[in-house]
C-alpha cells in the first residue's frame, strides 16, 4: 500500500488562477407556502475566496448562516445571482462532480447499522467511482492519509459508536478530506467540543488551508476563535450580510453589539487580531 | 482496513450456493416416495448430461415432476422476499422492515385476488396486479408512518401492522363473499403456501427475479451511503431520489412476484438479511446477493419441514417461517429499544 506515491488528500483542481469560490449577488428566499410572502430572505451577498483562505461565517441564530452554507454547497439554488466554483456554476454541476469539489461537514447523524471508522472514511471516495464500485488501493491510501491528517489514524479500526464526540468530529472531517474537495464547508463543527477540542479543530483547519490549499469556510458561534484563526469574517444578521473583511475590520463594537444584543468590549491585540469580551458595566 | 472486493463477494456467494445445493438435494430426498441421496445425485447428473432415458420413470416423475418444481418455486420466492426485505430496510431506514410486517405482502395478495376476480384468464395479470397492490400499500404505509414530516420507526411499524390486519380483513371478506369461485384458500393468501403450482412458467418468474434483484444490486454502493444519512449521501454525490425510486419499484415487483405465486409468506425478508448482516457485515454489495441466496435456502428448508414434519398432512410454509421469524423479530425489537 505504501509503495503507491500518493500524497495527502489535497484538492484535485487543475486551475491555479483566479478565485476558487465566487459568490455574486446571491439571494435566497424561503416562504412557508408557495403563495405567501417570504418568511426569510438572505442576501444579496457577494464575496470571493481563493486557495489557502479560511473564512468564518458569524451571526446569531436565524441569521442565515446555514442557508448560506446550503447555497455554497449547491444543495439549494440561489433565487438570483450566482455561486461559482472554479469558474463553474455550482448547481449546474453533476452530483458526483460537485462532490469532488465541495465537501460539507455537518452535525453527526445517527447510524442505522454499526460501521467501522475506515468504512466511514472510505465513503468519501464515492464521488470518484462509477455506479457499482469497489474501493481501490488508491482509495485506501487516501483514506488512511485523511485519517492521519486529522490525527485519527490510531482509531481506524474502531466502531463509529465507540468514539467520543471530538473523535467522531475528526473522523467526519477525515471523510470530507477523502473527497479531496477544493472547498471545505463546516456547519458549526465546534458545537459539541470542549475548549481544547475547539482550538485543536481550528488549528487543524488553519493547517489544511495553509498546507493543503483547501478553501475552508466554517460557520461558528465562536467569536474569539474566529478572530484568531480566520483570514476573513462574514457577518450575517437577519439574512443581511452586514460586513465582510478581516477580523479587525469586521469586529466593530457598535456593529457586534447590535447583532448579538449584548454589551461587548473589543481590544486589538499585538498580532493585529481583535479579542472580544463581555463588558463588565453591562 | 479490509475493503470489500468482488472476489470476496464471489467466494461467499459460491459457498452459500453450495449450501443451497445441499439443501435442495436433502429436500428432494424427503417425502412419501423413498429415494436415496446417491440416486438423486445420479438422477440430476443424468438429466443435466442429457441422458434422461437412463433415469427410471418413477424417479423422473417424483424428482422432476413433483419435488423439483416446488423447490425451484421456493428458491425464487425466498430470494425475492429476502431481497425485497433488504431493499425496504434501506429505503425506509428501518432494520425491522419486511414485506410481511409492513403489510406489503397483504397488499400484493389483495391485488392478486382482485385479478382472479376481474381478469381470471389474462396471462401475467395476477403478477402485475400483485405488484400494483404491493406498490400502493408501501406508499400508504410510508405516508401513515410519518410523524411531523419525519419517518418514525415505531409509527411506521404500527402503520404496517394496522394495514396488514385491515387488508387481511378485506381478503377474508372477499373470500367469504365469493366462496364459490376458484380464488385459492384464505390460508394461502394470509399465511403463504407452495403447494399450488403457479400458472405462469418458472422461467418467467426467474427472469423477473433476476432483473428486479439486479436493479437493486446496481444501487448497493448508493444504499450504503443512504444508510448513513440521506442528506449526507446527497452531499457525497448520490442521486437519492433516483436510487429510492429504483429500490421502491424493484422491491414492490419482487414482493408482488413472490406473493402472486405463494401467498404472503412472512418474516423471510426480516430474518435473512439480519442473519447475513451478523455473518458478513452491513455492506449492501455483499448483503443483497447473500440475502437472496440465504432466502432461497430458508424457504427450501422451511418448505421441506412444512411438507414432512406432520407425515402426510402439510402445513403452510408461512406458518414455519412465522414460527421462526416472530421470536427473532421480538428479539431484534427489544434489542433496539435498549
Amino acid at each position: 500500500m505504501s509503495s503507491l506515491s500518493i500524497s495527502g488528500p489535497t484538492p484535485t483542481d487543475t486551475t491555479d488562477i483566479g478565485p476558487r469560490l465566487r459568490v455574486e449577488q446571491a439571494t435566497y428566499a424561503y416562504s412557508a407556502t408557495d403563495r405567501s410572502a417570504p418568511a426569510f430572505t438572505l442576501g444579496p451577498i457577494s464575496f470571493e475566496a481563493g486557495r489557502h483562505d479560511l473564512l468564518a461565517v458569524l451571526g446569531p441564530n436565524a441569521s442565515g448562516k446555514s442557508t448560506l452554507l446550503r447555497l455554497l454547497a449547491g444543495v439549494t439554488k440561489p433565487l438570483s445571482g450566482r455561486v461559482e466554483i472554479d469558474g463553474a456554476e455550482i448547481t449546474s454541476l453533476e452530483l458526483k462532480t460537485r462532490a469532488q469539489k465541495v465537501a460539507l461537514v455537518q452535525q453527526e447523524s445517527t447510524l442505522l447499522f454499526p460501521l467501522r471508522v475506515w468504512e466511514y472514511v472510505l465513503q468519501g471516495r464515492y464521488p470518484y467511482g462509477r455506479r457499482l464500485r469497489f474501493e481501490s488501493q488508491e482509495d485506501c491510501v487516501l483514506a488512511t492519509n485523511a485519517l492521519a491528517q486529522v490525527g485519527a489514524a490510531s482509531f481506524r479500526d474502531y466502531w463509529m459508536e465507540e468514539l467520543s464526540g471530538g473523535q467522531k468530529q475528526r473522523v467526519i472531517l477525515a471523510r470530507a478530506l477523502a473527497q479531496q474537495p477544493a472547498l471545505l464547508l463546516l456547519d458549526e463543527p465546534t458545537q459539541h467540543l470542549d475548549i481544547g477540542g475547539k482550538i485543536e479543530l481550528l488549528r487543524r483547519l488553519r493547517r489544511l488551508a495553509d498546507e493543503n490549499r483547501h478553501t475552508v469556510l466554517v460557520v461558528t458561534h465562536e467569536l474569539d476563535l474566529a478572530a484568531d484563526f480566520a483570514d476573513r469574517i462574514i457577518l450575517l444578521h437577519k439574512g443581511k450580510c452586514l460586513r465582510i473583511g478581516t477580523p479587525a475590520e469586521v469586529y466593530d463594537r457598535g456593529v457586534l453589539e447590535e447583532v448579538f444584543e449584548v454589551p461587548l468590549e473589543i481590544e486589538l491585540r499585538a498580532n493585529g487580531r481583535p479579542r472580544v469580551s463581555l463588558r463588565s458595566d453591562g | 482496513m479490509k475493503p470489500l472486493t468482488p472476489r470476496r463477494v464471489l467466494v461467499i456467494c459460491g459457498l452459500l450456493l453450495a449450501l443451497l445445493f445441499a439443501a435442495v438435494v436433502i429436500s428432494l430426498r424427503m417425502g412419501a416416495y423413498p429415494i436415496t441421496i446417491p440416486e438423486i445425485v445420479t438422477t440430476l447428473f443424468n438429466r443435466f448430461a442429457g441422458r434422461s432415458d437412463q433415469i427410471p420413470s418413477e424417479f423422473l416423475l417424483v424428482v422432476f415432476g413433483l419435488r423439483l418444481p416446488r423447490i425451484a418455486l421456493g428458491i425464487i420466492v425466498g430470494a425475492a422476499l429476502s431481497t425485497a426485505g433488504a431493499g425496504f430496510q434501506a429505503l425506509l431506514r428501518n432494520p425491522l422492515a419486511d414485506p410481511y410486517v409492513l403489510g406489503v405482502s397483504s397488499g400484493a395478495a389483495l391485488g392478486a385476488i382482485m385479478s382472479l376476480i376481474f381478469t381470471p384468464h389474462v396471462a401475467g395479470a395476477i403478477q402485475i396486479a400483485s405488484f400494483v397492490g404491493a406498490g400502493v400499500t408501501i406508499s400508504i404505509v410510508f405516508l401513515l408512518g410519518r410523524r411531523g414530516g419525519q419517518l418514525d420507526a415505531a409509527t411506521l411499524l404500527l402503520a404496517g401492522i394496522i394495514t396488514t390486519s385491515f387488508l387481511s380483513a378485506v381478503i377474508m371478506f372477499l373470500m367469504t363473499m365469493l366462496s364459490g369461485r376458484d380464488l385459492r384458500g384464505i390460508a394461502f393468501w394470509v399465511m403463504g403456501d407452495l403447494q399450488t403450482p403457479p400458472v405462469i412458467g418458472l422461467k418467467w418468474l426467474f427472469f423477473v427475479l433476476v432483473i428486479a434483484a439486479g436493479c437493486i444490486y446496481t444501487t448497493t454502493s448508493d444504499l450504503n451511503l443512504i444508510l448513513t444519512g440521506e442528506q449526507e449521501a446527497h452531499h457525497l454525490g448520490v442521486n437519492v431520489r433516483r436510487v429510492k425510486l429504483v429500490v421502491y419499484v424493484a422491491s414492490s415487483i419482487l414482493t408482488g412476484l413472490a406473493v402472486s405465486v405463494s401467498g404472503a409468506i412472512g418474516y423471510v425478508g426480516l430474518l435473512v438479511p439480519h442473519v447475513m448482516r451478523m455473518l458478513f457485515g452491513t455492506d449492501y454489495r455483499l448483503l443483497v446477493p447473500t440475502s437472496a441466496i440465504g432466502g432461497a435456502i430458508l424457504i427450501v428448508v422451511a418448505d421441506t419441514l412444512a411438507r414432512t414434519v406432520l407425515g402426510t398432512t402439510e402445513i403452510p410454509v408461512g406458518a414455519m417461517t412465522a414460527l421462526a421469524g416472530a421470536p427473532v423479530f421480538i428479539y431484534l425489537m427489544r434489542r433496539r429499544v435498549r
